[in-house]
């Protein structure tokens, strides 16, 4: 029989109707329960004592308005170093979980080296990098110094490449050793094996851990600020400062929420892919 | 007379304290087929392992149409291409499509054009009756057609000699046949085989010598009516016997 002209039997068509019944009873419950659990939140909160005066000094309309130009040019500096970093601290991680795969004493240093690194950055506190790269090197007083926000990117390319690379070698060393074998007995090079055979398998199964440190990231690279450029925290704290009001503080936090919400989304989406694909299996 | 395709002399092999290959002697001529069978840990699965590099042996030599291949100055990748191997668990690459999977090697490999490659993998896909599977992925695939992928995509490279590892032992029943079809027309067009098997019948058909190992030895070896019909060891004999009594060896 072709897949067109089946017509199914009363029980298959019960058992259609029965689940869509289910599904639209859910519904249902969930949207009333969404809204009961809503309206109590802000009564709760707007019939409290002290409402009017966190109100005031939280979410003034008038401050907001004034703040918002300082804070979005922040947050544009910070979209900015957000991609730098992350490709930066992708590739770099992805280099060297490659280089701790190596075997054979020649590689010996560069394994040695690579370890060590992701060592020392994954243990070092992030501020700790950021002010001796923007304020220790510096003060050598180099030939070809580049800029103090050029400094805090490099710092947090370190960081987190650190932490990527553990990720990656994770991802690496998930993938069979069959699969080596069957790579290496078709007479593909190691490195072509890496390349082609290994590489692209470890960084799907990673994928999800990998998205979540770049979300991570995108919180952390206003810390920069430290060193002087000004990012939407810091302009927001500017704003407050002058005006003894805190509301662009909760300005910069919904904006960054905002600005997260896609690399979330995408984060979640590629997590469920690799999970079903594992189901699938 | 050219030399064997195959020639392996006093191959020994340790693992961690465990003798499993210990003084093993075994040639293979040109266009010869030869069955390796022995219980399981015998070691059949690590002498097709060494034989393609893919494990080092501890002694004696390996030799290639009578070059050692086992000399430490020969590059093992160069000598990998002309060894084909397929394995018990086929071992696709699941991130590949079937026709990347065969079309690999070529480009990567040989250098050789990617339409060019792709246009050979159909050809051979569409000789095992595969030809509308190119574009799917090894995991969509039954485990008769996953096999038969990984045999062509052992082919591919036209190796001189092809390593067969149980290819059958995780396949049903009814998938064993399309595999062992696939075999059966290597064998016809001339192919160089030596396949490790549980599957007496299987060894009985298409091989013209059957290899019994035993304690790291070919302790028994001859055409197949022989070694599995009339066998003079008593090893090959009681493993023969345990083989009959678990139903894989049908007696006549
Ligand atoms: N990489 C390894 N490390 C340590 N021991 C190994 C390794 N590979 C194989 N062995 C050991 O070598 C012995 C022979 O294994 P091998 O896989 O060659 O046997 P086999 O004859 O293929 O068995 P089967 O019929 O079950 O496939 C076994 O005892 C096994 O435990
Ligand atoms: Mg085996």
């Amino acid at each position: 029989m072709s897949l067109l002209d089946h017509h199914p039997s009363p029980i298959a068509r019960e058992r259609a109707a029965y689940r869509k019944r289910q599904t639209v009873r859910s519904v249902l419950v969930a949207a009333a329960s969404t809204g009961i659990l809503g309206t109590l939140l802000v009564v709760a909160v707007t019939g409290s004592p002290g409402w009017e005066r966190v109100r005031q000094s939280f979410l003034d309309p008038r401050i907001g308005r004034e703040a918002l130009p300082e804070i979005l040019s922040g947050l544009w500096l910070n979209v900015r170093l957000l991609v730098f970093c992350a490709l930066g601290a992708l590739a770099l991680g992805l280099v060297v979980a490659v280089l701790r795969t190596l075997r054979g004493p020649v590689f010996f240093p560069v394994r040695a080296l690579a370890a060590g690194y992701t060592y020392t950055f994954r243990g070092l506190p992030l501020i700790i990098v950021i002010y001796v790269l923007t304020l220790g090197v510096p003060g050598l007083r180099l030939q070809g110094m580049p800029p103090v926000l050029v400094l805090g990117g490099i710092a947090l390319v370190l960081t987190y490449g650190g932490y990527l690379a553990e990720v990656f070698r994770a991802g690496i060393e998930s993938i069979h050793p069959s699969q080596l074998a069957a790579a290496r007995s078709l007479g593909l090079t190691y490195r072509q094996t890496m390349r082609h055979v290994v590489l692209p398998q470890a960084v799907r199964r990673v994928a999800p851990p990998l998205l979540n440190d770049v979300v991570a990231l995108q919180k952390d690279v206003g810390l920069v600020s430290l060193a002087g450029p000004i990012d939407a925290v810091r302009a927001a704290q500017i704003a407050t400062a002058e005006s003894f009001n805190y509301t662009p503080y909760i300005l910069a936090g919904v904006l960054f929420v905002l600005l997260a919400v896609p690399l979330i989304a995408v984060t979640d989406w590629v997590t469920l892919r690799a999970a079903r694909r594992q189901a699938a299996r | 007379m050219s030399p064997p395709v195959l020639s392996c002399r006093g191959i020994r092999k340790v693992f961690g304290g465990q003798v499993v290959l210990d003084d093993l002697d075994l040639d293979v001529a040109e266009h010869e087929v030869v069955a390796l069978i022995g219980a399981s840990g015998s070691g059949k699965s690590t002498l097709l392992r060494c034989a393609n590099l893919l494990e080092e042996i501890d002694d004696g030599t390996i030799a290639l149409d009578g070059e050692h291949i086992t000399d430490p100055r020969t590059d093992p990748d160069l000598v990998r291409r002309r060894i084909g191997i397929v394995f018990q668990a086929y071992n696709l690459f699941p991130h590949l499509r079937v026709l990347d999977n065969i079309a690999l090697a070529p480009v990567r490999v040989h250098r050789r054009d990617r339409a060019e490659a792709e246009a050979q993998a159909r050809e051979l896909l569409a000789r095992v009756g595969l030809a509308e599977k190119a574009g799917d992925y090894p995991d969509r695939l039954s485990g008769g057609q996953q096999q038969r992928v990984a045999i062509v995509r052992a082919l591919v490279n036209s190796p001189r000699l092809l390593l067969l590892d149980e290819v059958t032992s995780a396949l049903d029943p009814e998938l064993v046949g399309e595999v062992l079809t696939m075999i059966r027309d290597l064998k016809a067009d001339g192919m160089t085989m030596v396949l490790a098997t549980h599957e007496m019948s299987f060894a009985r058909e298409v091989a013209d010598r059957v290899c019994f190992l035993d304690g790291g030895r070919i302790i028994e070896e001859g055409p197949p009516e022989q070694v599995l019909g009339e066998p003079t060891q008593p090893r090959t004999r009681q493993f023969l016997r345990r083989i009959i009594e678990a139903g894989r060896l049908q007696v006549g």
